[in-house]
């Protein structure tokens, strides 16, 4: 029955295969063979990278529940209160069909927090496509992806009532072919309501619930595994389609269950179905668990156990209830008319027992499928820093046009193609959605602001990994003090190549260890995330992308900040230095089409200085708006300021200016203005409160700039020495706001 | 010269539309239904065109052959 | 003023607009399960957003059916308030209760945002105390907007001073720029004959706080406590 070609179709080494027989004492079956598979796949087990994330930090006071313990991790918001979240990759499933692979990750991280029993508030994602822009195949393919994915992250949250109110989308050809979908989600629940995954008690009972299983998602090693019974057209691998309505139910129904109490622990089918959430409930617990495949709700008759066990079908969760309290919850599966069956009882032996009927299928101790599987330390390949970028090298570009190039740059330009496809105010939370640095929302269960934003600039993780991942902790933490926030939490997506070619490993090493770095310098726990290998397009391996979302807390309403310029005659400075760093910058990249150099620095301890200066002057209620400066650097940081914030569909944002003296700096234009040094920002205030704020910033003893005022004129206009630099914020708004519909049109 | 080309989700893929519709006609009172499922159906007026040609339409094009399969049928 | 908030399988605005209505003290705000079928004690019958029932045949086509409706089609004899909110909308024009349908938006993408309509009368107990042609700034999120209705059906609107609402620019021009949706002659909200039955696409229900970014939605439920004054002197 096994051999060698079915142990490599299943995606597992011989050694590994060893290990099986010396775990189980015999030959697996097929069934057990395709459990193993999962359970031990990079998915599952983390077996490449589980060494590595270890490096984070992951205590905290706050710290409710901890990576790696549950579906997702929690923290404690005070008050009784706390919040459950995570962020999650479907990136392949994206690839092969976009609109439903991006429904079925957002259905699928939302799933990850109602089981923790907390109620999903709101979501964010974090998109990375290759280039949109132009004539070519290539750029075709890629908006047809992009538009494919929007549309289906909105489909699901629109669908389910989940606002999504934040995140990032960059393009790069890196990302053709092997688009990057992240999902965030984060639910709110009371603190002595957290929910296990975890098989409890002897004797309990073990529910499914949800949609019927069918052969969606299943893939290689499934589809080959097939051949062995019958072949025909209809048994092809499908894709998984999501069904909003019926997660909705089942959210619903799962909340209702979590509030009897009489729910012991829960677990999503998500990726690897019935097997990994039997396997880890057993493990979690420290039990067994003894099912029937006969009793699981079918979409056809013919499935096969191995079918069964390893379908990815959506919108299904296992419920273990207590003994004895089985009438409670079945009134509530049928209240919610959600398809639902008892398969079985949780056992004292540690096993997982399969049975189809009156036959055992599968029989493995549980911890051999988690304790148990394998871990590697990859070979890394050894690095050298990039060459420096030689300015010489970088014939000057006309920076008044230059700013127009970056603003309608798509991973620059204006979103509003991509959030008006999204409901952001579903829910009445939302306080600031799209379009500022961080999105931010009230908690009203819990009269608490919170805010959240998503970072990764891959040019930069391209170039030098380790301080990459480090300023992508450091610009989401910025985001957050430019919104009045303070970090509380963080979860990572860490989106790599094979990690069997050594440069994707020492990438993936390096970053963990910057955001390790980043998330120990600013205090915050890793709370979770998810790990995503084998991102080749058919050129290469994608850029290294090790997305970082933080969530912070903001005090109250008062210190909630946008980066919106508010009123004619405010003054505006830059806290941090001028900078000079153009390695890795989106100028280089959009107007001299380079991707090189050394990627700025970034020093830690001053970034967060940086950031505890602008939080004080915000709660002495000094600061009227802040805005992070990043990709486009100084120049467009000002542009975007100039603009009005605006949800409106059909009105332009009202639009100001700004009269900027870079004084005497001895530096090239190119650089002053679009130099992507880390630890900046821009932030106005009133003239009237100019001493006060200029005697904290002395103060402080930390580099700043007053770069001049507010006008209620629309030009920007940015002086350096004897030059002086202008722009109409009208055109500058116009080359921003209408870029990507333009691209896009094709797709309506 | 006519064609219609009918597209429906293939028989492994879930298709939502179909079961929320069979559960409706349920509560409706029709027993029987045993499931629904939900494609469309799409006419095309033409000057000219090969088999071949509107096959590779269907295939590129009209269908999502990833998901769904379809069914031609030509009028003249 | 006693509302009813209904809860569809699928309804996600039932909890928006509970919220809504309870932030006015004078009013006594509940959910109604779809499968109930008594209405009898409200003033005022909220039918909410969402996804009734899983909309993927046509908007608010399953809902129409449930046993809830007969209730709400026996208050809107009685003269009754009923306020269809998106899917309460769609719902309404489905079961018969307001003329026209909505279809799915002209550029064929969910629309979502801040949005600028234009209060076209004051003579319905929605829009009482709202003047003619002030504007309100309200959230819309929708993928099937697109008012349509008949010649016949629009002629008989119009004569009847059925429109309520009309997407407007923020000088309150209806030009098709302000038309996030291809809605016919940029209506937003429509009311029947009898002038107790609203439905519009918009989500006043989040529009009660400034925190929110408007309160722009209160109006409405204010015009109907004025009403209710009114009724009860």
């Amino acid at each position: 029955m096994i051999t060698p070609d079915s142990i490599s179709q299943h995606g597992l080494s011989m050694e590994e295969y060893e290990k099986i027989l010396s775990l189980l004492g015999r030959q697996p079956s097929i069934e057990e063979l395709g459990v193993f598979s999962v359970m031990w796949s990079e998915h599952c087990s983390y077996k490449n990278s589980r060494l590595e994330l270890k490096k984070f930090p992951t205590d905290g006071p706050k710290v409710l529940v901890k990576a790696g313990e549950e579906n997702a991790g929690v923290l404690d918001l005070g008050d009784g209160w706390a919040i459950a979240f995570k962020i999650e990759s479907h990136n392949h499933p994206s690839a092969l069909e976009p609109f439903q692979g991006a429904a079925t990750g957002v259905g699928g991280i939302i799933r990850d927090i109602f089981t923790m029993g907390a109620r999903p508030l709101f979501l964010m994602n974090s998109l990375r496509f290759g280039s949109i822009t132009g004539n070519s195949q290539r750029a075709a393919e890629n908006r047809r992806l992009f538009a494919g994915v929007v549309a289906g992250i909105g489909h699901y949250g629109n669908s389910i009532g989940i606002p999504t109110i934040g995140g990032e989308i960059y393009f790069d050809e890196s990302y053709h072919g092997n688009p990057l979908v992240n999902a965030f989600s984060l639910g709110v629940l009371k603190q002595d309501q957290i929910a296990r995954g975890a098989a409890r008690g002897v004797g309990n009972l073990i529910f499914y619930v949800g949609a019927q299983t069918g052969r969606d998602g299943l893939a290689g090693a499934a589809f080959a595994s097939r051949e062995l019974t019958e072949e025909s057209k209809a048994d092809r691998p499908a894709v998984q389609v999501g069904d909003p309505f019926r997660e909705k139910l089942l959210l619903e129904a799962c909340l209702e269950l979590l509030a009897t109490g009489s729910v012991v622990g829960i677990q999503d089918m998500g990726a690897a179905g019935l097997t990994c959430s039997t396997a880890e409930t057993a493990s979690r617990g420290g039990t067994g668990v003894d099912i029937d495949l006969e009793l699981v709700p079918k979409r056809s008759d013919d499935l096969t156990s191995y079918e069964l066990l390893l379908s990815e079908s959506q919108e299904r969760m296992l419920v273990i209830v207590e003994e004895g309290k089985e009438a409670s919850i079945e009134r509530i599966f049928k209240k919610w008319e959600l398809p639902y069956a008892f398969l079985g009882r949780v056992t004292g032996d540690g096993k997982m027992k399969v049975r189809r009927g009156s036959q055992v299928v599968v029989d493995i101790p549980a911890e051999a499928l988690t304790q148990e599987a394998p871990l590697y330390r990859r070979e890394a390949a050894s690095w050298k820093p990039p060459a420096p970028l030689d300015l010489q090298t970088v014939p000057l570009a006309d920076p008044l046009l230059v700013l127009h190039e970056l603003l309608s740059y798509p991973s620059i330009a204006c979103k509003r193609w991509v959030w008006s496809q999204y409901d952001q105010t579903v829910g009445n939370g939302t306080v600031v959605s799209a379009g500022s640095d961080a999105a931010v929302f009230y908690v009203r269960e819990a009269n608490k602001f919170l805010a959240a934003t998503s970072d990764c600039n891959a040019i930069y993780c391209s170039l030098d990994p380790y301080e990459g991942a480090k300023i992508a902790v450091a610009e989401a933490a910025r985001n957050l003090a430019c919104s009045g926030a303070l970090p509380l939490g963080a979860t990572d997506n860490l989106n790599f190549g094979n990690p069997y070619k050594p440069v994707s490993f020492f990438q993936l090493r390096a970053a963990i260890e910057g955001i390790a770095e980043g998330c120990r310098a600013f205090d915050i726990p890793v709370t979770g995330g998810n790990v995503s290998l084998y991102n080749e397009s058919p050129l290469s391996s994608i850029d290294p992308t090790p997305t970082v979302a933080l969530v912070g807390f903001i005090q109250s309403p008062e210190e909630i900040t946008l980066q919106h310029f508010r009123e004619p005659g405010d003054i505006i400075f830059l806290l941090g230095a001028i900078g000079s760093e153009l390695g890795g910058s989106h100028y280089l990249l959009v107007s001299h089409k380079r991707k090189e150099g050394l990627p700025p620095r970034v020093d830690l301890g001053h970034e967060k200085a940086i950031h505890d200066q602008l939080r004080l002057l915000v709660r002495l209620g000094l600061v009227r708006s802040a805005h992070d400066c990043a990709e486009g650097g100084l120049a467009v940081a000002l542009a975007e300021s100039c603009f009005g914030s605006s949800r409106a569909l059909s009105e332009a944002a009202e639009l100001l200016g700004a009269t900027i003296d870079l004084g005497n700096e001895d530096l090239r234009p190119d650089v002053a203005l679009f130099n992507e040094s880390q630890s900046r920002l821009l932030f106005s205030i009133s003239p009237h409160t100019l001493t006060q704020v200029e005697e904290h910033l002395i103060a402080s003893g930390l580099p700043f700039t007053r770069l001049g005022v507010v006008t209620r004129e629309p030009k920007l206009s940015i002086q350096l020495k004897e030059k002086k630099y202008q722009w109409s914020t009208g055109a500058l708004y116009q080359s921003w706001s209408t870029s990507l519909a333009t691209i896009m049109k094709d797709q309506e | 010269m006519k064609a219609r080309v009918t597209i429906m989700p293939q028989a492994a893929v879930l298709d939502p539309a179909g079961v929320a519709t069979a559960d409706a006609l349920k509560h409706l009172g029709f027993e029987g239904v045993r499931s629904v499922r939900i494609g469309k159906s799409i006419e095309l007026d033409l000057e000219h065109a090969t088999e071949e040609e509107l096959h590779q339409a269907c295939r590129d094009l009209l269908s999502n052959p990833i998901m769904e399969d379809y069914h031609l049928e030509i009028f003249s | 003023m006693r509302a009813a908030v209904l809860q569809f399988p699928g309804s996600n605005g039932d909890y928006d607009a509970l919220m809504a209505l309870r932030s006015f003290p004078e009013i006594s705000a509940q959910l109604i399960w779809h499968q109930e079928s008594s209405l009898d004690t409200y003033d005022l019958i909220l039918l909410p957003g969402g996804f009734s029932y899983g909309d993927y045949l046509r908007s608010g086509a399953i809902a129409r059916f449930s046993p809830i409706m007969q209730a709400v089609r026996r208050a809107a004899e009685e003269g009754k308030w009923i306020l269809g909110i998106c899917n309460g909308f769609q719902i309404l024009c489905e079961a018969g209760l307001l003329p026209g349908v909505l279809l799915r938006n002209r550029h064929l993408l969910f629309c979502a945002g801040e949005q600028i309509v234009r209060v076209e009368t004051s003579n319905t107990p929605f829009t009482k105390t709202i003047s003619p042609k002030s504007l309100l700034r309200l959230p819309i999120a929708h993928g099937e907007g697109c008012y349509f209705a008949s010649k016949e059906t629009l002629k008989e609107l119009l004569t009847n001073d059925q429109v309520l609402l009309r997407y407007a620019t923020a000088q309150g021009m209806t030009t098709s720029e302000a038309n996030p949706n291809g809605s016919l002659e940029n209506i937003a909200g429509i009311c029947n004959k009898e002038r107790n039955i609203f439905g519009l696409m918009p989500h006043p229900e989040r529009a009660f706080e400034e925190l929110l970014g408007s309160r722009d939605g209160r109006k409405i439920i204010e015009s109907l406590l004025a009403s209710l004054h009114g009724l009860i002197q």
